[in-house]
């Protein structure tokens, strides 16, 4: 029978909920206000000059990809800043002498910060309804790509806070890396505009799969198919719980 | 008596090769305080963090309460409460959030009663909602032995608990130690001042570069390893210690005016009556003489230097 630490899933769960809670300002009022701001320039005000895609309002479609941009970039920020933290301060002793299994310090952390990515995800959508008309033709899907895609950054989250041992390596990945795919996988434009070179290139860009996917369930137009997205959403998924599964077997940088 | 803990052929070697444990076999009873006593670098860190589950084992067994530590850690850590050395705590959390945070980590439902005794008897429950940031070293430390104890363990690590303490809380953790105790709790304290091993322990164990070089109780150790030694005070400086008298193990302050001889508590002849008598007998007349006994300090000194 599989026996789980509950309370101890609950506790570190509360304890990084309570944080966030702590500092709405921070963590909420910022990305929603920033994410707000796209959607007012590229939605009600350079929007309304420009032409559909794929038969959809310009400030319409690029909803959907900024809601990904935040939930990536927050799903990866909070879970790094969740586990990077007690490590960085050394309360991360506690958790290792507790009675707690990898997959209760995971389910804890990684649950914890994809919470705070989808209520803030869920908070952007309805800001930007202030701003811009948009429907959900496949809300459960939607749902479904929100919930899937902010736990799997939120895993990959966890390993770069595992795997960082400074601020600045904290900030590198999202800041080099995953910003800039999210910009170039389709959040302001869709992949069959580019030229088709381009096209092909942008295919290896994971973020592609996730923007097409959530664009799928909102507008039931996509850059690749459905189940194509959600098979590399399944693959990243597989590849960050690997590597999560690799840090706790050996004790990478959380335990000598 | 049964131990609660039992470590047998423990080895550790960090991953850069030093080895920081050699092959330690201990077993510590239930219900006492054992002091591990050690210079820096000697171990005493990684064996206490081996058994907490911070810092993986090498060869050897460990076991909490009969529980293995690598096969069924979840119950032996579940009987252990650890204060680390170092003051790490969550600056921005309040001292009640971080110690029900701590009761929750380790599998233990609410309680609100709990987690108020647990602040009153540590003096805190007027700051529990007071952020940690804003607390003194002292009350620190005291949140840091209240989060070891939110989940009732059976047994209580202490690693280096006076270090950076003032006076009054020394004496308010060694009431607390010896309260724990007698209701029933293990307590193992790493410490730098031998004079709390000596205050508190009921067994000492010393640890020198990896290897645990005695284990003994501490009366036992005192009386095994420790020296007596009688000073007497001269009335006239003597220039040397006369040719008669070599044979007793005598030592002549640099002034000559102090003569120490040095006797062994476990014979049942000391030698004073026939040293007094042999003084006499050469006209060495004394002001007043005094005895003195090795402390654990001094034993735990000896011990090193035959080491070294």
């Amino acid at each position: 029978m599989i026996h789980l630490n509950t309370f101890a899933i609950r506790a570190i769960y509360h304890f990084e909920m309570a944080r966030w809670f702590r500092t709405l300002t921070q963590s909420v009022a910022a990305p929603v206000i920033s994410t707000s701001l796209y959607f007012v320039v590229f939605g009600a005000a350079i929007g309304a000059r420009m032409g559909d895609i794929d038969g959809i309002a310009y400030g319409a479609f690029i909803i959907p990809g900024l809601v990904m941009l935040s939930l990536l970039s927050e799903s990866i920020s909070n879970a790094s800043f969740g586990i990077y933290m007690p490590k960085w301060s050394g309360t991360i002793y506690e958790v290792l002498s507790a009675p707690v299994s990898a997959v209760e310090i995971v389910i804890g952390y990684v649950g914890a910060a994809a919470t705070k990515s989808i209520l803030l995800g869920v908070l952007i959508l309805a800001t930007a309804r202030l701003f811009v008309a948009y429907e959900i033709a496949h809300p459960l899907w939607m749902l479904a790509f929100l919930l899937l895609t902010a736990v799997t950054f939120s895993l990959f989250g966890f390993v770069i806070g595992v795997w960082a041992d400074s601020w600045e390596k904290l900030q590198v990945v999202p800041l080099m890396i995953v910003t800039p795919l999210a910009f170039l996988g389709g959040s302001f434009y869709s992949i069959s505009m580019l030229p088709p070179i381009w096209q092909k290139i942008a295919l290896l860009n994971p973020v592609v799969y996730l923007i097409s996917g959530f664009r799928w369930s909102f507008y039931g137009v996509a850059d690749v198919g459905v189940g194509v997205s959600l098979a590399m959403i399944a693959l990243f998924m597989a590849l960050c719980l690997g590597g999560i599964a690799w840090i706790f077997r050996t004790g990478y940088k959380i335990k000598n | 008596m049964q131990s609660i803990i039992s470590v047998q052929g423990l080895n550790k070697v960090y991953a850069t090769g030093f080895q920081a444990l050699k092959n330690i076999d201990l077993e510590i009873r239930r219900g006492e305080i054992f002091a591990l006593l050690g210079p820096n670098g000697a171990g005493k860190t990684t064996l206490i963090n081996i058994v907490c589950g911070i810092v993986n084992p090498g060869e050897g067994t460990v076991r909490v309460d009969g529980h293995d530590i690598r096969s069924d850690f979840r119950a032996a850590r579940a009987a252990i409460g650890l204060v680390p050395q170092e003051l790490f705590t969550d600056a921005f959390e309040s001292v009640w959030a971080t110690v029900s945070f701590s009761r929750g980590l380790f599998g233990k439902p609410r309680d609100d009663a709990r987690v108020e005794k647990v602040l009153r008897d540590l003096s805190l429950w007027d700051k529990r909602h007071d952020r940690i940031m804003t607390l003194s070293g002292g009350m620190k430390r005291r949140v840091m032995i209240a989060k070891a104890l939110a989940h009732e363990p059976s047994v209580l690590f202490l690693d280096e608990p006076s270090a950076g303490v003032d006076v009054e809380l020394r004496r308010d953790m060694w009431a607390m130690v010896r309260r724990l105790r007698e209701s029933g709790v293990t307590i193992i304290l790493t410490t730098h001042y031998i004079e709390e091993a000596e205050e508190m322990a009921d067994r000492i164990g010393v640890i020198h570069k990896g290897a645990l070089i005695v284990v003994e109780d501490k009366a036992t150790l005192m009386q095994k390893l420790g020296k007596k030694q009688l000073t007497l005070q001269l009335q006239q400086p003597l220039a040397g210690i006369p040719d008669e008298l070599r044979a007793h193990p005598l030592e002549l302050s640099a002034d000559g005016l102090e003569l120490v001889y040095t006797f062994d508590t476990q014979t049942e002849q000391t030698g004073i009556a026939a040293l007094l008598r042999r003084l006499t007998e050469h006209g060495i007349d004394f002001k007043s003489l005094s005895s003195s006994e090795s402390s654990l300090e001094d034993i735990f000194v000896n011990l090193l230097r035959t080491r070294a």
